[in-house]
């Protein structure tokens, strides 16, 4: 499975952006092989529609989770009738390599 | 002349400015139009009656898109500069977010397949009414839930067209529909009031109309309330203050109860007839 994470930096290290539509990079994470994909947002500077822009970008790469701070009331529906399920962490601090820990330890 | 009346924050007083330059604009044998521009929220007509002689409804299209007919190769949303169009080519699916459609049209000539049409969409109206024969009110007024009133703030400048003197009152913030309304000005009079959150949405403002490169000149309201910040400010932009309004209570109490403070003091008469030559001497220069 393919999982999308919002992300502030290009780097493991770097902590979750807390939002969608205009986040920094968009972490790829492929729970099968363990590969991630580091993709810089071209959205984060749109005028207008930088959320339906950036499912286009993550619906696209075939992920079946996004993980954000916070998604817009644009593309809540839109996420739905893809199939696609949204997870909201609260913790802005937490870095990628934590949140790829969770989903590793969730598994095993 | 145009001149529109606006405020970074809402609630300083423009409508409560718009009105009385109006009336006294009026007095002074003016032909004289006001819009009221503030589509999401129009009040001018609770300080204001008229006889309507027009209402029009304002409308926008929007793409629809036929899945059927739809081929999945993209064209249409690469060619949407506003990312209405979300198109899948893999899972073979596509959403157009009616939101952020602007009839702009471009769908519709990027697509080979014939799939898009398009659909009315109301988005508010726009009232003319006339007080006596050189006075008229237009009101845009947006539908509850519209995503932008900017085409109904457009409608209505249309409506009104150029008398000699249009008055603009503006809607709050810097947004798009701020920026329609200001745009065919030839002059903004800012209202803010001497808060902290006045100054900062005042700065804003400001901000903005510099890139836009229009003269403007500040109204503060509700002088004697909070602190002096915003004078310093002006003082260290050069920036023109055209008139304090005292915190009144009897003003409040006047504007709270629809009636026109020009109409009623004659002090304030003179001092918004004052700020009318004011504006008219600085769109001179």
């Amino acid at each position: 499975m393919k999982i999308a994470i919002t992300s502030t930096g290009n780097t493991p290290d770097a902590t979750m952006d807390s939002r969608f539509g205009r986040c920094m990079y968009f972490v790829i994470y492929d729970t099968q092989t363990g590969g991630t994909e580091f993709i810089p947002n071209p959205n984060k500077e749109a005028l207008e529609g930088a959320g339906p822009a950036s499912v286009q970008l993550v619906a696209s790469k075939g992920v079946e989770k996004v993980i954000s701070g916070e998604f817009g009331s644009k593309v809540k529906a839109i996420f739905d009738s893809l199939k696609i399920q949204l997870v909201i962490l609260n913790n802005p601090n937490t870095t990628i390599a934590q949140i790829i820990e969770k989903f590793t330890a969730q598994k095993n | 002349m145009k001149i529109a009346i606006a405020s970074g924050k809402g609630g300083t007083g423009k409508t409560f400015v718009a009105t009385n330059l109006f009336y006294v604009a009026v007095q002074d044998g003016r032909h004289v139009t006001l819009a009221d521009c503030d589509a999401e929220e129009p009040n001018v007509s609770g300080f204001l009656k008229g006889k309507t002689i027009r209402k029009k409804t304002v409308s926008q299209n929007l793409a629809v898109i036929d899945p059927e007919k739809c081929v999945y190769c993209g064209k249409c949303r690469d060619w949407c500069i506003y990312n209405a169009i979300i198109c899948l080519e893999e899972q073979r699916k596509i959403y157009v977010l009616d939101d952020l459609c602007h009839d702009c049209g471009a769908c519709l000539v990027a697509c080979q397949a014939g799939a898009i049409s398009e659909k009315e969409r109301r988005l508010g109206t726009v009232t003319t009414s006339v007080m006596g024969s050189n006075t008229v009110l237009t009101e845009a007024r947006a539908d509850v839930g519209v995503y932008s009133s900017v085409p109904v703030i457009k409608a209505a400048l249309a409506e009104a067209g150029d008398p000699s003197l249009l008055l603009l009152d503006a809607p709050p913030g810097i947004s798009c529909p701020f920026i329609a309304t200001v745009a065919p000005a030839d002059f903004v009079v800012l209202v803010t009031e001497p808060t902290p959150f006045g100054l900062n949405d005042l700065a804003l403002s400001v901000e903005t109309l510099e890139q836009l490169e229009k003269p403007f000149g500040v109204v503060v309201n509700r002088d004697g309330l909070g602190d002096n910040n915003v004078y310093a400010w002006l003082e260290e932009k050069n920036i023109p203050l055209l008139m304090r309004i005292p915190f009144d209570k009897e003003i409040a109490r006047t504007y709270s109860q629809s009636r026109l403070l020009a109409a009623e003091d004659a002090s304030y008469k003179k001092k918004f007839l004052h700020l009318l030559q004011k504006i008219e001497t600085l769109c001179e220069k």
